[in-house]
């Protein structure tokens, strides 16, 4: 029989300490559904959606009674937008509208891939799609979208930066009734991931099968709880301890994942090795890193403390795993994470330390609440400062960050949900208008003498 | 196919016989069970066979979480693959 201890463990993990099962993600393709008539291109995309994952809730949930383990969310992913709005003139909102019937139909929490992929320049239908966002994403609530707008092969399409300055102000504005939360669902990406389970920046990428499984984990709580058992171990030993954990939380995703892909007969893509936090108390990344040993997460030593984290979460989970991929590594968004909120209140996290931190991490600057009256410009300025660390590291860095309307430095936005409350950051207000202004492309990085 | 049912909380008289009362009226066979207290709290762990049961896996779980409300006790049921895989290579 499997030891009693073992057993409780597990309980205790999933009682106590919040592990989960961030989100099932089915990701579907698309490309079969590009019509000239919008009106036919919505019907196709609504029908297939609805074929594939007819199910895809239901066997969740049984899943969910199986192990007793819960699964927060169940999502789904499709074919950037943009290449179904190539295909037509018309304005492309009313492929949103399909999405959220799809999604209202499934009953997934959430529809990912209304976006588009400009990191070289924009083909036909891209910069329709970019310009509907804000409406699109005000007038539907599970729609969630993404633009990849650099990568290291290509360079930084800074012309794409400008432009995705502008619509986050709109976005935010376009939902200022409802806590801005248009500009929520919005993620700027560098070296975007074409199985990335997680929202608002999961899309189906073009080289993914035509529909596939993909799971993300979750755990913060249960790394905090395995390392506050060893107040007195050095960084070794810490490293080793979160490596065992995280070897644990991915099994348990992998377990999930095949098993709903072998339920649904379609195949298991990845599972992305990933610490996600929640609002939560003790579901939270920076907590971790004070367990750690620092004061508050801000504070000197959080960079490399991350570094450690990120590293071991990885090392425990490939092992785990049979497939691995999307975004992998610790998240660190600032209003979804308890610890977070509090070090940004106390004055310990801010904006550039946080960007030296996704020098280190998975994913970038995520759920940033910045002063409702930031120029454009500056918000550019950020996403080409974060894709610009993406595209030198070879990692994905991405942006998504929250313009509270009518807000200033040190008010409270509130989300509610797993989306949590945000304080509104100080933003450095030097301007970088002339250089955003500039457009054109930052040229691919050197891939050699690296030093 | 074996499931993990652990029933955790203060102990009382009958724990163990209403937990297998309605293992049996679902044809689930009890094939071990450990019980121990540990910090005054009362663990019980049992392997039950439940390749021959007569109901849904999620309507025995339901049923068992039900009794284990009435009785103020936390009783979760398990496929035995979640712990194989976690603690297992």
């Amino acid at each position: 029989m499997i030891n009693t201890q073992d057993i409780l463990e597990t309980i205790k993990m999933i009682r106590q300490e919040n592990l989960d099962i961030r989100t099932v993600t089915m990701g579907i393709s698309l490309l079969d559904c590009i019509d000239s008539d919008i009106d036919k291109a919505c019907n196709k995309v609504y029908d297939k959606i609805t074929r594939l994952a007819e199910n895809h809730v239901k066997v969740s949930e049984n899943i969910e009674k199986r192990y007793g383990i819960p699964i927060i969310n169940k999502r789904i992913s499709v074919t950037p937008i943009a290449f179904l709005a190539g295909a037509t003139s018309s304005n492309p909102v009313k492929l949103a509208l399909a999405l959220e019937r799809a999604a209202d139909t499934t009953g997934v929490n959430f529809i990912g891939g209304y976006g588009a992929l400009v990191h070289k320049g924009f083909s036909v239908g891209d910069k329709a799609l970019i310009e509907s966002i804000p409406e699109a994403l005000s007038i539907t609530s599970k729609v969630c979208s993404s633009v990849n707008i650099g990568s290291t092969h290509a360079g930084i399409n800074m012309d794409a930066v400008r432009l995705m300055g502008e619509i986050i102000i709109k976005a935010a504005e376009a939902t200022a009734d409802n806590s801005c939360f248009g500009a929520a669902k919005i993620v700027v990406f560098c070296n975007a991931v074409e199985d990335n389970p997680f929202m608002a920046g999961a899309f189906h990428g073009t080289g993914e099968p035509d529909c596939v499984i993909n799971v993300g984990v979750s755990g913060p709580g249960v790394v905090r709880s395995a390392v506050q058992k060893l107040p007195n171990a050095d960084i070794g030993e810490i490293a080793e301890c979160i490596k065992r954990t995280a070897f644990k939380i991915t099994r348990m995703g992998q377990l999930v994942g095949t098993e709903a892909a072998k339920a649904l007969g379609i195949p298991f893509g990845i599972v992305d090795l990933s610490l996600a936090p929640t609002p939560a108390v003790g579901d939270s990344v920076a907590y971790i890193l004070e367990e750690i040993g620092l004061e508050k997460c801000g504070a000197y030593g959080t960079t490399a403390a991350l570094a450690l984290l990120n590293d071991a979460v990885k090392k425990g989970g490939v092992m785990a795993s049979s497939q691995v991929g999307g975004l992998s590594g610790a998240f660190i968004p600032v209003s979804e994470d308890a610890g977070m909120i509090e070090a940004v209140k106390a004055g310990a996290l801010s904006l550039e330390k946080l960007e030296a931190m996704t020098a280190v991490c998975s994913v970038g600057l995520d759920m940033v609440v910045v002063p409702g009256d930031t120029p454009a410009d500056i918000i550019s300025a950020i996403i080409a400062d974060e894709a610009a660390i993406g595209m030198v590291n070879n990692k994905t860095t991405a942006v998504r960050v929250i313009p509270a309307i009518g807000m200033k430095e040190g008010d409270i936005l509130e989300f509610g949900g797993l989306f949590g409350s945000g304080p509104v950051m100080s933003v450095n207000r030097f301007s970088p208008k002339k250089f955003i202004e500039r457009g054109g492309r930052i040229p691919a990085p050197l891939q050699s003498l690296k030093n | 196919m074996r499931a993990i049912i652990t029933v955790t909380g203060r102990d009382t008289v009958g724990i163990l016989a209403k937990v297998t009362a309605i293992c049996a009226e679902a044809n689930v066979n009890v094939a071990d069970v450990s019980q121990t207290i540990m910090q005054d709290i009362f663990v019980m762990v049992m392997l039950a066979d439940i390749s021959k049961s007569n109901i849904e896996f999620t309507e025995l779980s339901d049923r068992l979480k039900i009794c284990g409300r009435e009785m103020a006790l936390e009783i979760h049921v398990m496929h035995e693959d979640i712990f194989n895989s976690m603690h297992r290579i």
